[in-house]
């Protein structure tokens, strides 16, 4: 059961190479990938096989040396500037000097959103991440978990119809990381979104995705890529039903295959 | 010799007062953390007194503060005149020039590289100019008055300044300017909404810098020409009249300004750079 929408996100033979001071590192070699309107695609992959590189280069935040990149049919640079996207960062990222509201709100300020509507959305989205309540406090009277909350309040507070998350929930403990697990399911279900997002847990890769990555590193590169046959409404039990446990089998043996390559 | 002594014996009891008002929860509160420092202050000011009684120092060398504070009050309405002409009129605007073309050149090179390769070294030819040398010439530029005392804080102030600005529009994170990317910001909403808040610690931090050079070279060049008055021109003419004691009530007068100068700044930082690590509490 695969969700078949309009390609999104199209990767043909992407390669990516940084130039460093030891010489050039090749990030992300031929990389293929299409993704479509509404999928759930997570990438999974030993430390340094370029799963991070890959989100920031369809955000425009890296640009690749090789091969084409479009996001809805245009260049990530367009994309970025019609505000096509809502990217959580590894680590939380927020401004200091602003309240957890005022963080959430900053973007909204960017993109010109009315007052009103500003509040109203900051209101809405610290009640979905469950900080309702901690709005006035500054970021560093929060613990890293309920910063990372804030940091993906932030990115969905704007409705981006792309959503590119790096390892968000890897700093929250695993029952707040079920609960927001379950939230983005619902979140994704309701409004349709298209998602990237990067993990290093199988368990969740396989729960959350309609699309599993595998990529093994140096260079990086896809080794697999998984569609999943789980039905779009996921109780947490579906974690121990067979289908799960196969695909969750799957991918280990795929990331397995990738370090025997080295 | 008694004078001496009662000086000394008001040491070792203000010093004992305040190892014991250290170590006490007094000075856990607001006003007993200043209760500290003054009393420190005071004790200076007596030992002083008492050196200068006791030992019999003559004016000329060091004159007593009880004598320096009659001065004062004898000769205010000079002092006074000298501090508008010297620091409110010379120092201050000066301050707020330099440190506002600083602001504006600083914008102007984060810009383009090709000014930061330009302006830079010619900031630091200029910074490295010694003020003696620099003082004489903008007197003949700008004329006796407040005018080329301002033009050489301007100068001893702009470069300071600029370091610390440019250094801190460089302060925020790769991941902060990354998050502004994402959300299609413009330069001028990057520039306003984090990296001008990301700069302040280190705009604070060449604010009181330059307040204190300020104070220098508002005093310094008047020494190259002014009119009859003003906090530089006292200090020369006295000390050639061996008019030691208010040679000393115009450095106190200096002394003062130059401290709640600074001290406001403080405030204001305190207020500004409240999120930063070095500010919270
Ligand atoms: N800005 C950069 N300059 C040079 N090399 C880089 C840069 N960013 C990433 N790399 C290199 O590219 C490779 C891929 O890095 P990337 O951060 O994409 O890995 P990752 O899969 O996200 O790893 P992790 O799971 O640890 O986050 C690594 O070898 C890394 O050293
Ligand atoms: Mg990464």
């Amino acid at each position: 059961m695969v969700s078949q929408g309009r390609p999104v996100i199209e990767a043909k033979g992407v390669n990516l190479v940084f130039q460093t001071a030891d010489g050039p590192v090749q990030a992300l070699k031929d990389v293929n990938l299409t993704i479509s309107q509404g999928d759930f695609v997570s990438f999974i992959g030993p430390s340094g096989c370029g799963k991070t590189t890959f989100l920031r280069a369809i955000a425009a935040l890296e640009h690749p040396t090789g091969g084409t990149l479009t996001v809805n049919g245009m260049s990530p640079d367009e994309a970025r500037r019609k505000r096509a996207y809502g990217y959580v960062f590894q680590a939380a990222g927020l401004y200091p000097w602003r309240t957890i509201a005022g963080n959430i709100r900053l973007p909204l300020e960017i993109m010109g959103f009315s007052r009103a509507e500003q509040d109203e959305r900051t209101d809405r989205v610290l009640e979905l991440v469950e900080l309702k309540g901690f709005g006035k406090k500054f970021p560093w009277q929060l613990s890293g978990g309920m910063q990372q909350r804030a940091s993906i309040a932030r990115a969905l507070a704007f409705d981006a119809d792309i959503l590119l998350m790096d390892e968000p929930f890897g700093a929250l403990d695993e029952i707040v990381r079920d609960r927001l697990n379950e939230e983005l399911l619902k979140l994704w279900a309701r409004t349709g979104k298209t998602i990237g997002f990067v993990t290093h847990s199988i368990p969740e890769a396989v729960y959350l995705s309609t699309k599993i990555v595998v990529m093994s590193p140096r260079p990086g590169r896809i080794t697999d890529v998984i569609d999943s046959p789980l039905p779009k409404q996921r109780p947490l039990d579906i974690r121990d039903s067979r289908e799960f446990i196969e695909i969750a089998h799957r991918v280990r043996e795929g990331l397995r295959a990738g370090h025997h390559d080295e | 010799m008694s004078a001496l002594w009662l000086a000394v014996v008001f040491w070792l009891a203000a010093w004992a007062l305040n190892v014991w008002l250290a170590g006490s929860r007094v000075s856990k509160s607001g006003p007993g953390r200043a209760l500290v420092p003054l009393i420190f202050g005071v004790t200076v000011l007596v030992l002083w007194e008492g050196i200068v009684r006791g030992l019999g120092v003559e004016g000329v060398i060091l004159p007593a503060p009880s004598v320096i504070a009659a001065k004062i009050a004898v000769e205010m309405p000079t002092l006074w005149q000298d501090f508008v002409q010297t620091i409110l009129k010379g120092a201050i605007p000066g301050f707020l020039i330099g440190a506002g073309a600083a602001f504006l050149t600083a914008v102007a090179i984060d810009r383009s590289p090709f000014l930061q390769r330009g302006l830079l070294p010619v900031g630091n030819f200029v910074a490295a100019l010694p003020i003696v040398g620099l003082a004489p010439i903008l007197v003949m530029w700008f004329g006796f008055d407040w005018q080329s005392k301002a033009a050489v804080v301007v100068v001893m102030v702009f470069f300071p300044m600029l370091v610390n600005i440019v250094a801190g529009l460089q302060a925020s994170e790769r991941m902060q300017r990354d998050l502004m990317a994402t959300w299609g910001a413009s330069y001028l909403q990057t520039l306003v909404k984090l990296r001008l808040p990301a700069a302040m610690p280190f705009i604070f931090n060449g604010l009181k810098i330059a307040s204190t050079l300020a104070l220098i070279g508002a005093i310094v060049a008047e020494f190259f020409g002014s009119p009859v008055y003003g906090m530089g021109f006292r200090i020369s003419t006295e000390v050639g009249r061996l008019g030691l004691d208010m040679v000393w009530a115009t450095i106190a007068v200096a002394a003062l300004a130059g401290s709640a100068f600074y001290g406001l700044i403080t405030l204001i930082e305190r207020g500004v750079t409240f999120w930063h690590p070095s500010q919270r509490h």
